[in-house]
């Protein structure tokens, strides 16, 4: 047989071999990274941290999106869509800052987070754009709009994954295993779709709203350093020793240019 | 055996190139409007043959099908050129293609099953260039310049220079590796702009050289010159493409500016390599002494084969 009939046959046996093995099936999320038995946090002697997330500086202006590439998503919309990537409120408190305890409760040992978090995606945005979950905590994906989406975490120390949702399909249910602040959500067929996921080992942890405040209730005494999460301003630390029944506040500042 | 000039031969592997320039066109759009994996699953595009054309999926799903085109457009050239190709190399070189395009559209698909990987990215944009300016070569065999050209002395200057116009040809391969590097974010853009760097300095002086080796020949003269053009435009290119990229950085989008001018670059990078391969092929066509009928490639890379009684 001539070479180049075995090389045609070749190709159509791999071009049909390859339509028989798609992409295999997701492997379900691994257990979530769980600590040997350790201290449990007593009521008696917790205390509170409390604070704000300030923004000093002017703000970047708001980018305007273009939808146009899904005449889906442009028709949800009446009038330009921009987003604001530093979201201030009045008195100047820096919004969407996760504010979570990065050291200080090793040893510690918490019950499983199983209350399911949403995630939509709504408008061709996603909503919320910054989630903060605990490890092995199910996350609800859900379409709310009249258009395919593809859901794509980026994360550099848990499992990456990519899956299509038609248009107010089934919810998606995942979860993260390990600790990462903060996880790149990205949607492909809409590339200015962007939300970021913190998975954190611990429940002291809080998203700030407008107003830039938190609060870590029920944190057991001892020095902790904490850790202010933006997207776009990056991070910024302050050490904190915490009292028997003790209440603190503190104040995280980022600076604009 | 005389080899016959088969115009519509020439003109189909022409169009084969022109198909595949189109196809990497496609693939750097998918890369610069990131929607490499707006389609999550492969082979099929949302378990189907025809996904809703939106977004990136408008990207991503062309690349796909004009793939298949090229595809199916290198088998019917190798049964072309199978049936009615005397020249064994240039079957041979067939088949090589089909087996390139092969492999490219398995490295397409792991891009999409495994995210991206960086090193299968890159060599998936190399062997898009590489399995180009085969197809761009098999035209140039199937051409009437090639089996009529006519030979010249051979000197030491001119073995000279189309050693100097393969090694320029390689220059480009590396530095097209290079930016496909920086593209997937594998390296920074130091080596691409080193590479820019050596390009310009290999290609000036191959075009020295030739003007020198082979003053005469129109096909020679016409690629030297359009070689010279593309690595200027290509240069300016490449500025304009970093300058997008970085503005792009702060962007929460795919800025127009940024993809068309990285496209460009992509394009003009390949239709480069094409150039200097094409310009090394026709010099060995015309300047290796024992060059003198049709059997081409062989004669004109291997003369020994001659000398030894090896001609097929």
């Amino acid at each position: 047989m001539k070479a180049h009939v075995l090389l045609i046959l070749l190709s159509a046996i791999l071009a049909f071999g390859s339509l028989g093995c798609g992409k295999k099936e997701e492997t379900p999320t691994t257990a979530p990274e769980t600590p040997a038995a350790g201290k449990t946090v007593d009521p008696a002697t917790a205390g509170t941290i409390s604070g704000i997330v300030k923004f000093t500086g002017t703000p970047p202006p708001p980018v305007r999106l273009r939808m146009d590439a899904d005449a889906a998503c442009a028709r949800l919309h009446r009038g330009p869509v921009t987003v604001r990537e530093v979201e201030t409120g009045a008195n100047g408190g820096l919004a969407r800052v996760v504010v979570y305890v990065k050291e200080g409760l090793e040893g510690y040992t918490f019950p499983p987070a199983t209350e399911a978090i949403e995630l939509d995606q709504e408008g061709c945005m996603y909503q919320p754009r910054v989630l903060a979950v605990r490890t092995g905590q199910p996350i609800e994906i859900v379409n709310s709009d009249d258009t395919t989406h593809n859901i794509h975490p980026i994360p550099k120390v848990n499992r990456e994954w990519n899956r299509s949702q038609p248009p107010r399909g089934e919810k998606i249910v995942d979860s993260f295993a390990r600790q990462e602040v903060a996880i790149p959500v990205k949607c492909n067929i809409h590339p200015w779709m962007q939300a970021y996921i913190a998975v954190i080992a611990h429940p002291y942890f809080q998203v700030t709203g407008e107003a830039g405040t938190f609060e870590l209730k029920n944190l057991p005494p001892g020095t902790y350093t904490l850790e202010a999460w933006h997207e776009k301003l990056g991070t910024t630390t302050q050490q904190v020793t915490l009292g028997p029944n003790e209440t603190k506040t503190v104040e995280f500042v980022f600076q604009g240019s | 055996m005389h080899t016959q000039y088969r115009p519509g031969l020439h003109r189909y592997a022409f169009a084969t190139a022109v198909a595949t320039l189109l196809l990497l066109v496609a693939g750097g759009l998918v890369t610069s409007n990131d929607a490499g994996l707006s389609v999550p699953d492969w082979p099929l595009s949302y378990g189907s043959l025809f996904p809703p054309m939106v977004g990136g999926i408008v990207y991503e799903h062309s690349h796909r099908m004009i793939a298949t085109l090229v595809g199916l457009m290198t088998i019917g050239l190798v049964v072309w050129v199978g049936r009615t190709e005397h020249r064994a190399w240039v079957r041979r070189l067939a088949y090589a293609a089909l087996a390139l395009v092969i492999l490219q559209g398995v490295l397409g698909g792991l891009t999409v099953l495994f995210y991206l990987p960086r090193p299968i990215s890159i060599a998936h944009a190399t062997m898009a260039q590489i399995f180009f300016t085969l197809v761009a070569a098999l035209a140039l065999f199937t051409s009437r310049w090639w089996l009529t050209a006519a030979p010249l002395p051979a000197t030491e200057a001119s073995r000279q220079t189309e050693k100097f116009a393969l090694w320029t040809a390689l220059t480009i391969l590396v530095q097209l590796i290079l930016g496909a590097a920086y593209r997937h974010g594998w390296l920074g853009i130091t080596p691409h702009l080193l590479g820019a760097g050596a390009v310009l300095v290999a290609t000036s002086w191959t075009g020295r050289l030739v003007r020198q080796a082979a003053p005469a020949v129109a096909m020679v003269t016409r690629l030297r010159i359009l070689l010279s053009s593309l690595v200027g435009t290509q240069i300016l290119l490449g500025l304009g493409a970093w300058w997008a990229v970085v503005r792009n950085q702060q962007a929460l989008q795919p800025l127009p500016e940024m993809v068309w001018l990285t496209v460009a670059h992509l394009a003009c990078g390949a239709l480069t390599l094409a150039t200097a391969t094409l310009l090394w092929l026709a010099l060995r066509r015309v300047t290796a002494s024992r060059a003198v009928d049709e059997t081409g490639l062989r004669t004109a890379i291997y003369p020994s084969a001659l000398q030894e009684g090896g001609r097929q």
